[in-house]
């Protein structure tokens, strides 16, 4: 390795002080964003993305509607100062389209688009800050913004990268990680334990995989109840604020 | 489940969790980067029991063996500590707790990788009371960067910090409880260097100390006082030279220049070559010619060490020169250097006078005969920097000259020349209390600096290694010398040994066991190994029956290292690092522990091992019908040497089992020697010879005599090379990419030129070298009929013009390279020893995994960890070659010594030799009996004709004769001694057909 950083040193710390099993702060922001219907910001430690939902609404063309069930658009926009390096993406650029539609992807068989024939429902994200993780980051501020939007699904979408070094498995990887340990994201519901996405595009060892995903799906109910807390928290304030905010009007817990 | 858990960080303290700084890539262009920093209050300080940290290793109360600090200390040394001082720290006895920090062994890992991987090795080879306190995890002790703090401020800062919270910890978690005495808190002490460190600490009321005013106050001072390097200059007063600030060399110049020069072509960089014959002379190939740039005197090589990689300035080509022909001996030019005034201008003038003569001595003699071609001149420069020193230790000995007070009681410090036993390197000036005590030893030294008013590197003393010409110190001094690991293996190796120990046996048969999962049971079969005697790492058996088709099964079984020589442990990588067993003449230096080596992998006789056996079924004309591989377990039914094996197979009163296959071994090895040899393999010699000791404890060399080749020995060798190629089939087969493999590339051809001119003009025969088929054909022709002898000699000659076998990885070369030159096979590996190599230890891995036993380690799918761990593998193979020869040179060195005296007088010994190498002024000859090679100088000039590649030499009595390249002659060897380096010297005279004693 040419680096002279260390991904795991002998004390089990990570380059920026975590341990193998311990993912970045999480932050939240469920605030609106102008007329969008629901919007979130998530960041994963340095990882930024804002999701604006819009929908269900009219779809544009009409060819695009579907008779029976809502059709979900995807579009990802990726900040030119969300590098170091400075570049900017084209919209049409290929990478772009397939990320676009890896979301889409995972969301299509969660979200509950029969309930919605023949309209359309819109996901822009916007990619404000890269540090790794982006997908990850991406999806989990998608699913808040399907909830905050007041979308029918399923259940929240919880996803998380996990990488490997030489065969100790880790969480949350950052971008130096990224670049230099093969890794996998990966979305589950945690309420079945289904996996809605997978993705790899580094060599990964067959016998590290399974441990990998078994990983990767335990920090996902973790990545979830944080999400949970975040939704039910600004609720309550937002109940609150409208003054219906009794004792008696606490929203019962889900579980 | 694993605990998984989010960590908060504080974005009001962003400042502190985040780290922003701005980088240049490597395209040039300048990026800001930001980073995240997780600070925590988990990152424990190491001591036993505190009341706050868990895991701690260091001692509750430190060591009190400081008198300034009775009640106990812990030692907290800086970055320039590890740099400067790494031989203190290693010494075993040094045993002060040492807290090191992140920040240092980051920056430690920033400045010098070799010194990095020495401070991890101190770190995990657990005999030394050792923390890393990551202390910039810490939120406590977190630092960071000021405005205008250079990134050195900013760490002596978080080093001064850390120290600070240790204190304050300590104190706080061991408050004074009432009704209990006073709790015992012991001091953290900074080491530095670094005198503005230390002023600052002083003022923030940290305890800090320089190396030195700390080691002065340990109770073991004496021991570890020649171990500081020289380079606290703010405590020592220099040598005295630099106060006269003469000027020798030029100074390098700026890195960011060198760099731009190599880039653009002006400049060239290279490994430093010195010349073994002239300590004025060196050279350094460069790519942009095909001669590499030779360096001429002291200025030009400008302070290069060999092995230092250079960056040269050639001069224009009017200027270019021929490399002298002279031996120019730098213990001989400077004997009379003192080295405590090196900078007397009188004396300088003198030395450079002597310099400048030896130089030019060569020069004038060239314009005499000036019909030395321009063809010989090659281009001359100068060096003007070095990008980066090779320095490590160097054994040495005293120069006895050097010495101001030879009485042995003296303790006053004295500046003395150290003389490396190797000539390539030059004298090392050196302080040292001890002295006199050192004349005499062989001691091991390390260059610290080499100053531009210095004509001389500045050294300290590591340690002693014995008295020179002692077995022990010999030994150790030649192991240093070839860069042989050899330190007993440390705790964390050995922890990876089965916890049975000795006692571990092959599980009891059943299908529960993970030992007999998908193994074979072979124990009943009737399998044998055959060693040389004395063998005690049996790696390799052998069986073969009759088949009832006609058919003949034969099987190899190779100790199952891999069963216990897990991937990526601490094992594991030692032996990576140490890539092969070294046989000296008299010692063993173990790949693996012994435990393994010697007992739980060694196929002994009558005990069940665990094997990896390789068995084909061959017709009786030895072709191969069918090839499987297995794990196996084994119980071998007899181990014997090659002699009893020979014995047994040719008493034709024996007719058992063991000896019927051992016979039916032979014949199918006879024939597959004879389908390799008919596809053109070779058959090399190479000059070896065996050391007779005396008895076990004084191992006395008494006599030294060729090593004998039986049909045995021959036997085991087919089959290792068969299994060798089959296995290489199957893993080729199985890993095309990473594969481990091993080849031998054909010579080139202009190689064998001088050679197949010599055997023409002299014995008018022809060598053949279009293939390795035609070559060992046209070997078999050069037979002299009156000389049986003869024909090993040509042979010799023949392999030492061809290139050395190597390791490679099958994804990394052409697949046309793989060829084995010397054995004519395609594809070759090593599978049969792996308890003496390491790349067999990789070939069963993958074998394993290309039957299904196991699944490959992912360290094996890479291709470049393979080519890392091969290169390595490669060089120290290569080492351990030299170090054996070595060895074997000392040896019959002993033993010449001891048979010229054995009658209590001295007698010459006189052996028979072969010329192999004509000069102007003598002859190089081959002792084939003892295998060494020497030189007989002759002070006359003689009649000399290189064409003919003969010399006309004229006794004192008048009798002439002519000497040319294959004659017999006989030659008086003795040993020598030089005087003030205790080195021994073979020096050979010619006896017949004319004495040479006088000439």
């Amino acid at each position: 390795m040419g680096s002279r950083v260390e991904i795991l040193n002998d004390g089990g710390y990570r380059s920026d002080g975590r341990r193998q099993y311990e993912l970045r702060d999480i932050l939240i922001d469920l605030t609106p964003q102008g007329s969008a219907d629901g919007s979130a910001q998530v960041s994963h430690g340095l990882t930024t993305v804002l999701v604006n939902v819009f929908g269900p609404r009219e779809p544009r063309l009409r060819s695009q509607s579907l008779h029976d069930r809502a059709n979900i658009n995807v579009e990802v926009l990726i900040a030119p100062f969300s590098t170091s390096e400075h570049r900017k993406r084209n919209r049409g650029d290929k990478r772009i389209l397939e990320f676009a539609a890896s979301i889409r992807e995972t969301f299509e068989p969660v979200i509950l688009t029969n309930l919605y024939p023949r309209s359309q429902i819109d996901i822009y994200v916007q990619i404000l800050q890269q540090d790794g993780g982006v997908l990850q980051t991406c999806i989990n501020a998608t699913t808040l913004a399907l909830v905050t939007a007041g979308i029918a699904v399923k259940d929240y979408v919880a996803a998380v990268t996990c990488g490997v070094h030489s065969t100790s498995p880790l969480l949350d990887l950052t971008n130096i990680e990224e670049s230099d340990l093969p890794h996998l994201t990966l979305a589950t519901i945690p309420r079945t334990g289904k996996v809605t996405l997978v993705t790899m595009e580094t060599r990964l060892h067959i016998d590290r995989f399974e441990a990998m995903m078994r990983l990767a799906k335990d920090a996902g109910a973790v990545v979830a109840q944080e999400m949970k807390v975040a939704v039910k928290t600004r609720t309550e304030d937002l109940v609150k604020s409208m003054g219906g905010a009794t004792e008696g009007a606490k929203l019962t817990e889900e579980e | 489940m694993v605990d998984i858990t989010i960590r908060k960080r504080p974005y009001a303290d962003a400042v502190v969790t985040q780290r922003k700084f701005l980088k240049k890539t490597a395209r040039g262009k300048v990026v800001k980067i930001l980073r995240e920093r997780y600070l925590r209050d988990d990152v424990a300080c190491g001591i036993e029991n505190c009341r706050e940290c868990d895991g701690g290793s260091l001692p509750f109360s430190g060591v009190a063996s400081h008198k300034d600090y009775p009640q106990g200390h812990f030692l907290l040394p800086d970055t320039n500590v590890f740099l400067h001082q790494m031989d203190l720290i290693e010494s075993p006895h040094f045993t002060s707790p040492l807290i090191i920090l992140q920040t240092v062994v980051e920056e430690v890992r920033h400045r010098s990788l070799p010194l990095h991987s020495r401070l991890k090795a101190l770190i995990t080879s657990g005999d030394k009371k050792i923390w890393t306190f990551y202390n910039e995890f810490r939120s406590q002790t977190a630092v960071v960067r000021e405005d205008e703090e250079s990134p050195n401020d900013r760490n002596d800062r978080s080093i001064r910090k850390a120290t600070a919270w240790y204190n304050t910890h300590l104190e706080l978690t061991r408050p004074v409880r009432r009704g209990q005495p006073k709790p015992v808190i012991p001091t953290i002490i900074l080491m530095t260097d670094d005198a503005a460190n230390r002023q600052k600490a002083k003022e923030e009321g940290i305890p800090c100390h320089s190396t030195r005013s700390y080691i002065e106050g340990l109770s073991n001072f004496d021991d570890l006082s020649d171990l500081l390097a020289a380079t606290d200059s703010n405590d020592l007063p220099e040598a005295t030279a630099s106060s006269r600030n003469v000027t020798l060399y030029s100074d390098y110049l700026p890195m960011s220049t060198l760099v731009a020069g190599v880039k653009g072509g002006q400049l060239h960089q290279g490994h430093f070559n010195a010349n073994q014959y002239n300590y004025l002379e060196g050279s350094v190939p460069v790519p942009a010619f095909s001669k590499p740039v030779l360096l001429l005197g002291r200025e030009n090589m400008n302070r290069a060490v060999q092995g230092d990689v250079v960056v040269v300035e050639v001069f224009p080509e009017t200027e270019w020169k021929a490399p002298t022909d002279e031996v120019v001996d730098q213990d001989s030019t400077l004997k009379n250097d003192d080295p405590d005034n090196s900078g007397d201008e009188e004396e300088d003038a003198e030395i450079d006078a002597e310099e400048a003569k030896a130089l030019g001595r060569g020069r004038q003699e060239k314009t005499q005969s000036s019909v030395k071609p321009s063809s010989e001149r090659q281009p001359t420069g100068r060096i003007v920097g070095i990008i980066k020193r090779n320095w490590r230790a160097y054994v040495c000995h005293i120069d006895g000259g050097s010495l101001s007070s030879t009485l042995s009681t003296s303790l006053s410090q004295q500046s003395v020349f150290a003389i490396p036993v190797s000539r390539l390197l030059p004298r090392i000036r050196l302080r040292t209390r001890q002295a006199p005590t050192l004349l005499g030893q062989k001691i091991l030294v390390t260059i610290d600096r080499w100053d531009l008013t210095s004509r001389y590197p500045e050294g300290h003393f590591v340690r002693a290694l014995g008295r020179a010409e002692s077995k022990e110190a010999e030994q150790e001094s030649l192991l240093l010398e070839y860069e042989v690991p050899y330190r007993p293996f440390g705790k964390a190796i050995l922890d990876c040994l089965p916890p049975e120990g000795d006692s571990w046996v092959v599980p009891p048969k059943s299908s529960t066991s993970p030992d007999w999962q998908n193994r074979e049971d072979l124990r009943d079969l009737l399998i044998c190994s055959i060693d040389p005697p004395g063998c005690q790492d049996i790696d390799d058996a052998l069986h073969a029956r009759m088949l009832p088709n006609g058919n003949i099964e034969a099987g190899v079984h190779i100790a199952d290292v891999s069963r216990f020589v897990l991937p990526d442990n601490p094992m594991d990588s030692e032996a990576a690092a140490r890539g092969t067993t070294v046989y000296l003449v008299d010692n063993r230096i173990d790949m693996l522990p012994s435990l393994l080596g010697t007992n739980l992998c060694s196929l002994r006789p009558h005990v069940e091992r665990l094997a990896f056996s390789a068995i084909w079924e061959l017709t009786p004309e030895a072709k191969i019908v069918q090839t499987r591989f297995t794990k196996s377990v084994i119980a071998s039914k007899a181990a014997f040497t090659y002699e009893e094996a020979q014995i047994r197979k040719d008493d034709p009163h024996r007719d058992d089992d063991l000896t019927k296959s051992i016979r039916l071994l032979n014949s199918l090895a006879l024939k597959l020697k004879a389908a390799r040899m008919a596809a053109g393999a070779l058959n090399l010699a190479s000059p070896e010879v065996k050391i007779h000791l005396d008895s076990a404890e004084s191992s006395d060399p008494i006599d030294v005599e060729q090593k004998e080749m039986r049909e045995t020995n021959s036997l085991v060798e087919e089959f290792m090379l068969l299994a060798n190629i089959s296995v290489a089939q199957k893993i080729q087969e199985s890993f095309p990419q990473t594969a481990v493999l091993r080849r031998h590339l054909p010579p080139p051809r202009t190689n064998f030129e001088k050679l197949q001119d010599i055997l023409q003009k002299r014995r008018g025969m022809t060598l053949d070298v279009s293939s390795s088929g035609a070559l060992a054909d046209s070997l078999d022709q050069c037979v002299d009929p009156n000389e049986p002898a003869f024909n090993t000699l040509v042979r010799i000659m023949a392999t030492r013009c061809m290139l050395s076998a190597e390791y490679f990885c099958s994804g990394s070369v052409s697949k046309d390279t793989f060829g084995h030159y010397g054995l004519a096979s395609p594809i070759y590996t090593h599978f049969t020893s792996p308890i003496r190599r390491y790349a067999d230890v990789l070939a069963h891995r993958q074998l394993a995994a290309a039957i299904g036993y196991q699944s490959l380690h992912p360290s094996l799918h890479s291709k470049q960890h393979v080519e890392t761990i091969l290169t390595n593998v490669n060089r120290r193979h290569r080492m351990a070659q030299m170090a054996g020869r070595a060895s074997v040179e000392f040896y019959v060195g002993l033993a010449l010594k001891a048979r010229g005296t054995r009658d209590g007088k001295a007698t010459e010994v006189q052996e028979e030799a072969f010329v192999i190498k004509v000069f102007r002024n003598g002859v190089g000859v081959f002792v084939s009996k003892l295998g060494i090679e020497g030189v007989v100088m002759f002070k006359n000039d003689h009649k000399f004709d290189p064409d003919a590649y003969t010399i006309s030499l004229t006794s004192s009595a008048g009798k002439e004769a002519t000497i040319a390249v294959f004659d017999r002659v006989t030659v008086s060897i003795s040993v020598e001694k030089d005087k003030n380096t205790q080195r021994g010297k073979v020096a050979m005279s010619l006896i017949s057909p004319v004495n040479t004693t006088g000439l």
